[in-house]
């Protein structure tokens, strides 16, 4: 270095010396700039000096390596120390320049030498343009512009003529122009390239390595060393006691080797107990997630492809509703198929299925379903029962709400909406006597005593006893005795508001008795099985005249109830017992008619009782109901139904029982006509079997009405019934 | 009335459970905490059988945990390890406010970490529990040795992940286990039976993942955590079973043999060993090496004549097991570098085939394309510019399908360029009434061993015999092409006369009473009038039942359908682009 330095050392390369002395002040730290600069390139200092400098360097370093390695807090010192200095730096550097400026300017760049032989100085010369002058000299006075100022046509021949034209120039200052001179116009060129002005200064000098990687006999400073530097630190063997003591108390502990035991593996298993088996009974498996089917294939068959329908039903679909999470699609070869960009979410999911789902053990009902539907007698063995329809009775022009058969099943009566009676026979489906009564017919019965033949007709509020003469010769004569007999005792009482009138001429020849005129409207009729009582119905909610019965053979009439306990729907004589039923809205209540008291009241759990049939045996009761229901009553048993039969698919219309075989019906307004086996048991423990034989079907709807009215056939297994389209039918 | 009132709420099924919130103060726990802790122990909610009165007679939807698993949780060792991790964190949160870098470091190195074999010890009693519920852990291994190693998670846990996959697929191949394959759009599905327990797992294609952001991956770490030390000990315990040595190792002479090979390729380090072993195109090492493959046969015992049949009938099964262990024994493959290499090396290799690739795919490769003896070659793309004559051609698929058919399906349908017949699922078991592909009868003639054939020619020789026909009246138009117009109209005509049946009066026929319809018919009033019999209750299980088969009918009738018009379809534009 030094060498180099010496041989560089030339008198022209001074002021080099000098940029460099001002670059290493910069670098110095604050108190190094109190050394003189001179010192800095005292290359002629003993080696001795040199050597001590040295000694010094290796102490520092080795106290600087102990500092780092043992003390936290003296470092963050240190470092505040290092800031300051780095923030005084920039201070100083300024100044230093500054005062290198000044002394430039006193040399060589002095204003003094400036042409001043215009005083104005540094202004635009335009604000001279209307003065005669264009400024003052030394003394004062005015320069004035030149006499003749040039116009375009001087300055064109001075161009053309005059060869120094192109170096010539224009001194504004002074008005005069200028020639310049060769050494000046190449001064310009140098300068227009980018070049410097001097032709002599080399702009690519070899760079002086200061620092470099040579090993200097010399120190760079002459700085004597700090005594801090021959004697070892007091904090920091404070510091290095301290974390001594933590290590030995074992506040801070050695630094763990890396844990090896994340991923070595044993046989977890090697001894399985069975005792922590007993604490999982309560655990619930998570339900493993559902295999793919063939629509999740990359290739699947063409049918499992979507549809533009299908694929536009599935975007519209919520999210939940989806019956595939996804859609399908095919892909020609296995390279084209590409991520499934809702993996990431699917396995999210299935996360949190595991741990945030609440489980429960939900027993699956694996049942054939043949297994549900019960074992049931073959309706075959059940039989006879009326399987198909043979014959239609024709010839009402209204729906025919009623119909009846005579005790001894020859004779059909019906009553329709067209007002008119008429009787049919039943073999031969002829329609033998038609009675006009003069308005809609609501209910018809005919008397179940076979020695005397009568029929009572429910038509508006009269009740009317109609003889048809339809019977053996002893039979009418006993009709006819039992009408006389009326007559006799008839005259005594005429009080009540039932009055008794006995018809005659016309309405007699038709064969119509006896008028029973009645305060309101009747709407059912019924006799007892004795045949000499027969009530009738006047539904009504506010008043308690709504039951009669009448005894025909001494006309009189009596109103068995005080008080309404709600409308009355049907009523029905016990066949053997003093019971009466009555059917309400909700319930049937029966009645004891000696003791005159209500015996039972049964709990129908239907909205509306439609109508009502009591066994033959006196013991079970069915009712039917306008919400497509079907009770039965097991009068032994409870007063709740004893089964419910949904058979129908609209309101029941008419219920009945047959006299001899154990069958009974009930006609609704689908249509249809059930019939269904019902033994009952004399062996009090048994229960009644009931089974649906037969569903017959044939009346056609009309007006959303279908089958009004059912009949059996009082000896044969046969059913009449009558339905809104005017027609009466017989299944045999 | 004697006695106190009793409290509502106070006894019953309410004191069985708890709310969560309550659970979470009980354990003194934050919730991100408290959500680690039941997963890792693997506690979930229950729902309780009524809910109101559990919910103290509020409906409001609430989640129920068992108390008995609440308190279950207060003993585990690992909560303290959480509280003592939330300390470290605070610490280290303070340090580094302070910039003491130093202590930044000393905490770090002493950072807390805590075991979990313990909880699946407790969790899996027996290793056939863990085996049971493997199927998890499996899909979470493979999906995050997919992901790249910067992000969303530590790059160690992907590592370990990768290499217990790879260990479970190399268990796999050695043990022979693989059952079904299945090439799904989400991506690949395999089937092991891995000592009698079925396992599913499933593996993504091998893209780059977009992570979405409405994925919570704490949680998926913490699921990992747990899966990866479950999968390492199964691991452990199977590679045992089967006498491997356990962080398994290379075969000695096949290794050395890939040694001379490649040693000038690639560097050897211990990453570069759990790339060979990912290769899966080696054996691997014994710990007593059994030159002879030792196979399990039936232990005959005295038994009963009922039970003989029984037995016979598992020896054949045994029997048909291990001649579909053996499938691709003695096929020599190669994979074109196009096709998913590990999985299918992985499908060869677990059914005894050899393997290779190009050396410059990966490393592990045995033998190269130019190899005489190869007899078949893995292909998927269209075309393929050097073809050897004594190699078959096919595209990826066949491997697949023979896996799931269980028999060599004949190459002809997975030819260079050919369209594909589909890929059916094979964990669709068909029941009768379901709707069966006809693609899946024909693999199951196959499988009964008919020659599908015939009937495909004998539709061919009909679609031939038309085509004829067709001509025939072609070259009848080209004869009379001057006269359109009138040749128009006598195909008119002969469409006609073919369309239009003559009109015809036939001899009424005295109807016969079916006997056996009539049968039926009364058999079905019969059933008709004991359904209206039923209870309410029956008849709304027995409606949910029949609706629920009515539906399934209706869905089979209308894949069938569509089935139907596709193939139509498909033969009309056949035919149109042969004329």
């Amino acid at each position: 270095m030094e060498e180099s330095s010496s041989s560089m050392r030339s008198s022209e390369q001074k002021e080099e010396m000098k940029k460099v002395s001002e670059k290493t002040v910069k670098k110095r730290s604050k108190e190094e700039e109190d050394a003189e600069p001179d010192e800095v390139f005292n290359f002629k200092c003993t080696e001795k000096e040199e050597e001590e400098e040295d000694v010094t360097d290796s102490e520092d370093s080795v106290f600087s390596g102990l500092e780092d390695s043992l003390s936290d807090s003296a470092d963050d010192d240190d470092d505040d120390d290092d800031d300051e200095d780095q923030k005084v730096e920039p201070e100083q550097t300024p100044q230093v320049k500054e005062g290198a400026a000044q002394e430039d300017e006193y040399k060589q760049d002095s204003s003094d030498e400036e042409d001043i032989r215009n005083t104005v100085g540094n202004i635009p010369m335009e604000w001279y343009k209307d003065f005669p002058h264009i400024g003052y000299n030394l003394d004062g006075k005015k320069i004035y512009k030149p006499i003749r100022n040039k116009d375009e046509l001087d300055e064109f021949l001075d161009k053309m003529e005059d060869p120094n034209y192109w170096r010539t120039v224009h001194d504004k200052q002074t008005g005069s122009d200028i020639v310049l001179s060769d050494e000046q116009v190449e001064l310009v060129k140098r300068l227009q390239r980018g070049q410097f002005g001097d032709v002599n200064f080399n702009e690519y000098q070899p760079q002086v390595e200061f620092f470099s990687e040579d090993l200097m006999i010399h120190p760079v400073t002459n700085r004597p060393a700090d005594k801090r530097s021959f004697i070892p630190s007091l904090i920091e063997k404070e510091k290095v006691s301290k974390l001594v003591h933590a290590i030995k108390m074992g506040w801070i502990k050695p630094r763990r080797t890396e844990d090896a035991s994340r991923g070595s593996y044993y046989d977890l298993w090697a001894n399985e107990d069975s005792s922590i088996l007993a604490n999982h009974k309560m655990h619930l498996p998570a339900p493993k997630i559902p295999l793919p089917g063939h629509q999740e294939s990359y290739n699947p068959p063409p049918e499992y492809l979507f549809t533009d329908e299908e694929r536009a039903l599935w975007e519209q679909q919520d999210v939940s509703d989806r019956k595939l999470p996804f859609v399908p699609r095919k892909f020609s070869s296995l390279r084209q198929v590409p991520s499934f960009p809702r993996f990431l979410h699917e396995r999210f999911e299935r996360c949190l299925d595991l741990y945030l789902c609440p489980r429960q053990r939900k027993m699956r009902v694996n049942v054939n379903p043949d297994d549900l539907i019960p074992k049931l007698p073959k309706p075959k063995d059940l039989q006879p029962f009326p399987t198909t329809q043979s014959l239609v009775y024709r010839g009402h022009s209204g729906l025919v709400r009623s119909i009846s058969v005579s005790p001894s099943g020859q004779w059909l009566a019906s009553g329709s909406d067209d007002g008119s009676v008429r009787f049919w026979e039943v073999c031969s489906s002829r329609c033998m006597r038609t009675v006009q009564v003069g308005g809609a017919v609501k209910s018809i019965a005919w008397n179940p005593n076979p020695l005397v033949s009568l029929l009572a007709v429910a038509q508006d509020s009269v009740v009317l006893i109609l003889s048809p003469s339809l019977a053996d010769r002893q039979v009418l004569l006993s009709t006819e005795q039992l009408l006389s007999d009326q007559w006799e005792a008839e005259s005594a009482e005429e009080e009540g508001p039932v009055k008794w009138i006995n018809l005659e001429g016309e309405e007699l020849s038709q064969g119509i008795r006896i008028k029973i005129q009645h305060p309101k409207a009747v709407h059912q009729v019924t006799w007892h099985a004795k045949g000499d009582y027969l009530a009738s119905v006047m539904p009504d909610h506010s008043s308690h005249l709504q039951v009669f019965i009448h005894q025909v053979s001494r006309r009189r009439s009596q109103n068995p109830f005080r008080k309404s306990k709600g409308l009355v729907q049907c009523v029905s004589f016990h066949p053997v017992r003093p019971y009466f039923f009555v059917g309400t809205q909700r319930s049937v209540r029966i009645y004891n008619l000696v003791k005159q008291e209500m015996t039972k009241k049964l709990q129908a759990n239907s909205k509306w009782i439609s109508s009502m049939a009591v066994h033959p045996g006196g013991d079970h009761v069915i009712c039917g109901s306008y919400d497509c229901r079907l009770s039965w009553f097991d009068l032994d048993l409870s007063t709740k139904p004893y089964k419910m039969l949904r058979h129908h698919k609209k309101a029941v219309r008419g219920v009945a029982y047959h006299r001899l075989y154990p069958l009974f019906a009930s006609a609704s307004d689908d249509g249809s006509v059930i019939v269904c086996h019902g033994t009952v048991y004399s062996d009090l423990l048994q229960n009644p079997l009931i089974v649906p034989v037969k569903v017959l079907r044939g009346h056609v709807i009309t007006h959303d009405l279908g089958v009004l009215d059912v009949t059996f056939h009082p000896t044969q297994p046969w059913i009449f019934s009558s339905g809104a389209d005017g027609t009466i039918r017989l299944f045999t | 009335m004697g006695g106190t009132l009793k409290k509502k709420y106070e006894s019953g099924s309410v004191t069985n459970y708890i709310t969560r919130n309550k659970a979470r103060k009980k354990l003194q726990l934050s919730l991100p905490d408290f959500r680690r802790l039941c997963i890792l122990k693997g506690i979930y909610p229950r729902e309780p059988k009524n809910k109101k009165k559990v919910n103290k007679g509020s409906t409001a939807p609430r989640t129920f945990y068992l108390l008995k698993d609440i308190r279950f949780l207060l003993h585990e060792p690992i909560v303290r390890k959480f509280r003592e991790y939330k300390i470290f964190v605070r610490k280290l949160k303070r340090a580094y406010g302070r910039t003491e870098y130093s202590t930044v470091g000393r905490l770090k190195d002493n950072k807390p970490a805590y075991k979990l074999d313990h909880i699946v010890k407790e969790r899996y009693p027996s290793f056939i529990d863990a085996l049971r519920d493997i199927d998890d852990a499996l899909c979470m291994c493979f999906l995050f040795s997919t992901f790249a190693r910067t992000g969303k998670c530590h790059v160690q846990t992907i590592q370990l992940c990768r290499r217990l996959t790879v260990e479970w697929m190399n268990y796999v191949i050695a043990s022979r286990a693989l059952r079904k394959v299945f090439i799904s759009i989400k991506g690949i599905y395999y089937q092991a039976e891995v000592m009698g327990q079925i396992i599913t797992w499933l593996v993504p294609y091998q893209f780059s993942h977009d992570h979405p952001t409405d994925v919570d991956y704490r949680v998926m770490a913490t699921f990992t955590e747990l899966y990866t030390t479950l999968l390492g000990f199964v691991n452990f315990r199977l590679y045992h079973s089967l006498n491997l040595v356990y962080p398994p190792k290379l075969d000695v002479k096949s290794e050395s043999g890939l040694n001379e090979e490649d040693v000038d390729d690639y560097a050897m380090s211990s990453e570069s060993y759990l790339e060979k072993l990912s290769a899966l195109s080696t054996t691997l090492a014994q710990v007593v090496s059994s030159t002879e493959d030792e196979e399990a046969e039936l232990d005959k015992f005295p038994v009963e004549e009922e039970d003989v049949a029984k037995l016979e009938a598992r020896e054949e099964e045994q029997k048909q097991q291990e001649i579909e262990k053996k499938l691709f024994e003695g096929l020599k493959i190669f994979l074109n570098r196009e096709v998913p290499r590990e999985s299918l090396a992985f499908l060869i290799r677990c059914f005894g085939g050899q393997v290779s690739w190009d050396r410059s795919v990966c490393i592990g490769s045995t033998y190269n394309v130019t190899d005489e003896t190869i007899t078949h070659q893995i292909v998927d793309r269209p075309n393929i510019d050097k073809q050897y004559i004594n190699r078959y051609y096919v595209q990826p698929q066949w491997l697949y399908d023979c896996v799931n058919a269980k028999i060599l399906l004949p190459v002809e349908d997975y030819f260079l360029g050919v369209t594909l017949p589909p890929h059916l699922s094979p964990f669709v078991e068909e029941k009768d009434g379901d709707y069966v592909p006809p693609e899946k009868l024909k693999i199951m003639a196959l499988q009964r061993g008919e020659k599908p054939v015939r009937a495909q020619e004998e539709e061919e020789e009909e679609e031939e015999e038309d085509d004829s026909e067709e001509e025939e009246e072609e070259e009848e138009d080209e004869d009379e092409d001057k006269v359109e117009e009138k040749s128009l109209k006598k195909m008119e005509e002969q469409r006609s006369q073919g369309n239009s049946l003559p009109v015809k009066v036939t001899a009424g026929k005295v109807k016969v009473d079916n006997l056996e319809r009539l049968e039926q018919e009364e058999k079905a009033e019969e059933k008709r009038l004991a359904i209206m019999m039923m209870k309410k209750r029956e008849k709304y299980l027995y409606d949910k039942i029949m609706f629920g088969k009515k539906r399934k009918i209706r869905e089979a009738n209308k894949l069938t359908a569509k089935r139907k018009a596709h193939d139509d379809a498909e033969k009309s534009s056949k035919k149109k682009t042969r004329k």
